[in-house]
């Protein structure tokens, strides 16, 4: 049986950072992904890091921005230690060998970014996800960690309270078997595919934060979803903030800069709850141009363009047949990011022994109600570090799991028995996912209201039952994507209950959470953390106090 | 618009030979290539394999060939390349062994990536107090080598690869160059001697397919060129 001091689930930026800290620590590391770990999603953040690595520039205002920009529901002693500790991450992270723009005088550069007071992200041109990724990668290729590349994970084994390893099944034999360890690192990323369009992966699907929440893991805050401003039409696929970072301008159908209207200071780079909305309203009363806004680069000039923004030109050309050197780009808020998921403390530790979360699975919570570009990437190396060192910590505080039954594996191989093995006349996984995610969109999304909420939530339990039937065609052994697809939509259902229940219970407007049966923010009742506990007929909620430290809600303007 | 698609497969639980399969689906102007496999394995055929993550060009998993031109799939107009809806060919890249359909045995290439030292090996005795100092247009050149995916079109384009198994090829060269380029790493005398080996760098021919080829402009042609230089300058004594 495979056997692990620490094995970390999900191979993006945090996964990988957490690994590589746990090796140094001299521990035996395992890595697990469904996909090669350069197939990641990290790979397509494009705009940014932060860190306070300018001089006139201080963790105490890189905090401060972070927290307005959550609506004050991030925990601020969170935040202090992302602040505090980013500079020498990104430090390291250069030191690796990452090829970041930088200043005149050679040290690193950093660009403007929405909600931020001074130019902090430090950036490798329009590729700073992928540039990163793959350093850290190549850290890794020096050895001592044992990969487990497309493999899939379909759930915790948890004995008695304390989490001892996963059940997995490899993609290349379909051999599904029990990988034990003292400590479990959940770091599979985000859940976007519950919504369509979005900026997401194909393969970012929840697997993580859901087998958690199954496994007794409570999740925190997931009504947070962040719409970013400038996505594409029918691909949904990223722009950057980086192009409004490098003075692009948003237009509406009149040509006007709509935003002055909705953050006179900020303009384009306001945080982007805010901006999204904008671009909802301007749209909603018809000063859209096709369903869209416009972001209008040609001011920036051709050189600036190839040399900063090469990648999302590319994609324009490639996808929008738009070259925005030379005309504006149709674009519209799409979903992008999920500011909730596995609660966790400062070190990653959830409330079940032995299992940690850091990156976009995780809810530290840093991002609170609304995150700041920027602020992801840097969310995955500082809590991913810290997760890899209290796990090694962790295990090597603790003994080796006795064998485990082989009836927790057999439980496992039963169920995906049944689903090989159920007639073909229920709907398709696909079939489901799209219904889930038109639905998500719908009335989940930048705008929400007590009707649209209740009729997502009536929606998602109809689909839980025709999941029930959902047949899978595919009956192979090997690299069965078929298979996989639909254990991935089994998981999104369950998350996306926990989106519409949290959202529908706070009855208030905070950061990306806008209900328009609720249009203010709600202090005295809300200031505080939605957590939700899986139960069989569905989540269960509850609250938590938010952590302040040193800045007091305040109203917030840009 | 009407897609039409032959794709290669195999599956080796059942036949061990592979053979062609045509689909025909009804899929919107904007569809890329990618789009429209994800359409057929979603609504057609449950037993295709395919690789994607992204579909932004951006995390090298969708890599194949497309009437015979290694490329990827969700950066590859399905009218662009069959505007009257003529039959596009579907394979696997080449110079790998196939695991299912369309899905490639990637190890021999990360393979040769592993074995050129592929980070930055840093002055142990003089780490510096903070970030190294590097003038911009170094980093920005740097950056375009950096940027490579790692999606295997050029491995796959290289028609040397094609003769000899046990070349290096041009994803791993790339790398070599992106390291040995990079004024903070002291890896180079140990990466240079290991690319100018038999199967390392003189089995280049200077072709220009992994230029053409790649979707990201990453230009491994010119790496290699930069690391024959490197190589030859340091044989005859002029260089580090």
């Amino acid at each position: 049986m495979f056997s692990h001091d620490v094995l970390v689930v999900g191979a993006g930026l945090a996964g990988m950072r957490a690994a590589l800290e746990a090796s140094h620590r001299g521990v035996d590391v395992a890595l697990l992904s469904k996909v090669q770990p350069l197939r990641s999603h990290s790979a397509a953040a494009q705009g940014g890091i932060n860190a306070a690595v300018g001089e006139d520039d201080s963790w105490e205002k890189h905090a401060f921005d972070t927290v307005k920009g959550s609506d004050y529901l991030a925990d601020q002693d969170a935040v202090e230690i992302l602040c505090k500790e980013a500079p020498a991450d990104i430090v390291e992270l250069e030191r690796m060998g990452t090829t970041f723009n930088r200043r005149e005088d050679g040290r690193l550069a950093t660009r403007p970014f929405g909600g931020a007071g001074f130019p902090r992200a430090c950036y490798i041109a329009d590729i700073t996800g992928q540039a990163i990724l793959h350093v850290v990668w190549e850290q890794l290729q020096k050895g001592g960690i044992h990969p487990y590349e497309e493999w899939f994970c379909i759930s915790l084994i948890v004995d008695d309270g304390v989490c001892r390893g996963v059940v997995a099944m490899d993609m290349m034999t379909g051999q599904i078997q029990p990988i034990l360890a003292r400590a479990v690192i959940m770091a599979t990323g985000g859940l976007g595919r519950i919504y369509q369009p979005t900026t997401n992966s194909i393969i970012s699907t929840g697997d993580g934060t859901a087998i958690a929440y199954r496994a007794g893991a409570p999740l925190m805050d997931m009504e947070m979803v962040q719409y970013h401003p400038t996505t594409l039409k029918e691909s949904g696929v990223l722009i950057t903030e980086g192009a409004r970072g490098e003075g692009a301008y948003l237009l509406n159908s009149l040509g006007e800069r709509f935003m002055s209207k909705y953050a006179p200071e900020k303009l384009e780079l306001a945080p982007r709850d805010l901006i999204s909305r904008s671009e909802w309203i301007e749209i909603e009363e018809g000063r859209g141009v096709d369903g869209c806004v416009l972001v209008d680069l040609r001011h920036l000039g051709e050189a600036r363009i190839k040399e900063r923004l090469g990648q999302i030109r590319e994609l324009a050309q490639d996808l929008a047949n738009t070259d925005i050197a030379r005309e504006p780009l149709r674009v519209r808020p799409g979903m992008h990011y999920q500011m909730g998921g596995v609660k966790t403390d400062v070190d990653g530790a959830t409330p079940i022994q032995g299992l940690f979360a850091a990156g976009e699975c995780a809810c530290v919570t840093v991002h609170g109600a609304n995150r700041l570009g920027g602020n992801s990437l840097l969310e995955t190396v500082v809590f991913g570090r810290r997760a890899g060192r209290a796990a090694a910590e962790y295990a090597r505080e603790h003994s080796s799991p006795a064998a485990i039954s082989e009836a927790v594996v057999q439980k496992d191989v039963e169920s995906i028995q049944e689903l090989l093995s159920r007639p073909e006349n229920g709907d398709r996984p696909a079939r489901l996912r799209r219904e889930l995610g038109e639905t998500m969109s719908s009335n989940v999304g930048v705008f929400r209201s007590e009707e649209g909420l209740r009729a997502a939530l009536a929606k998602v339990r109809e689909l839980k039952e025709r999941y029930r039937q959902v047949p899978v065609q595919n009956k192979g052994k090997v690299y069965n994507t078929d298979l996989i697809q639909a254990l991935e939509v089994g998981f999104m259902l369950d998350l996306a209950e926990t989106v519409a229940l949290g959202a529908l219970g706070r009855r208030e407007s905070r950061g990306a959470h806008a209900r328009r049966d609720f249009p203010e923010r709600d202090d005295k009742n809300f200031l505080k953390h939605t957590l939700a506990r899986y139960a069989p007929d569905g989540p269960r909620l509850e609250y938590s106090p938010v952590t302040i430290t040193r800045w007091q809600p305040e109203r917030r303007a840009y | 618009m009407r897609v039409n698609l032959r794709v290669r497969r195999l599956d080796p639980e059942t036949d061990g030979e592979p053979y062609v399969q045509s689909y025909s689906i009804d899929a919107p102007e904007s569809a890329t290539v990618l789009d429209s496999l994800l359409q057929v394995r979603e609504e057609v055929d449950g037993t295709l394999a395919f690789r994607c993550s992204c579909r932004s060009a951006i995390c090298g998993s969708c890599a194949m060939r497309i009437n015979g031109v290694s490329r990827l799939a969700c950066k590859t107009k399905a009218i662009e390349i069959a505007p009257r809806g003529q039959g596009i060919d579907v394979e696997p890249l080449a110079n790998l062994l196939v695991v299912k359909d369309l899905v490639a045995e990637m190890e021999p290439f990360f393979r040769k990536l592993r074995e050129l030292t592929p980070w930055l090996v840093p002055d142990e005795e003089h780490p510096p107090e903070r970030e190294y100092l590097m003038e911009n247009r170094r980093a920005v050149y740097l950056s375009q080598f950096a940027g490579c995916i790692q999606c295997g079109v050029c491995y796959s384009a290289c028609p040397i690869v094609a003769i000899d198994n046990e070349y290096l090829g041009p994803a791993a060269l790339t790398k070599a160059f992106r390291y040995c380029h990079d004024p903070r790493d002291h890896g180079r005398a140990q990466r240079l001697a290991r690319v100018a080996r038999e199967q390392g760098l003189w089995r280049c021919h200077t072709v220009f397919s992994c230029m053409e080829q790649c979707p990201k402009g990453v230009d491994p042609t010119q790496a290699i060129q930069q690391l024959k230089k490197m190589v030859i300058l340091r044989r005859l004594g002029l260089s580090r």
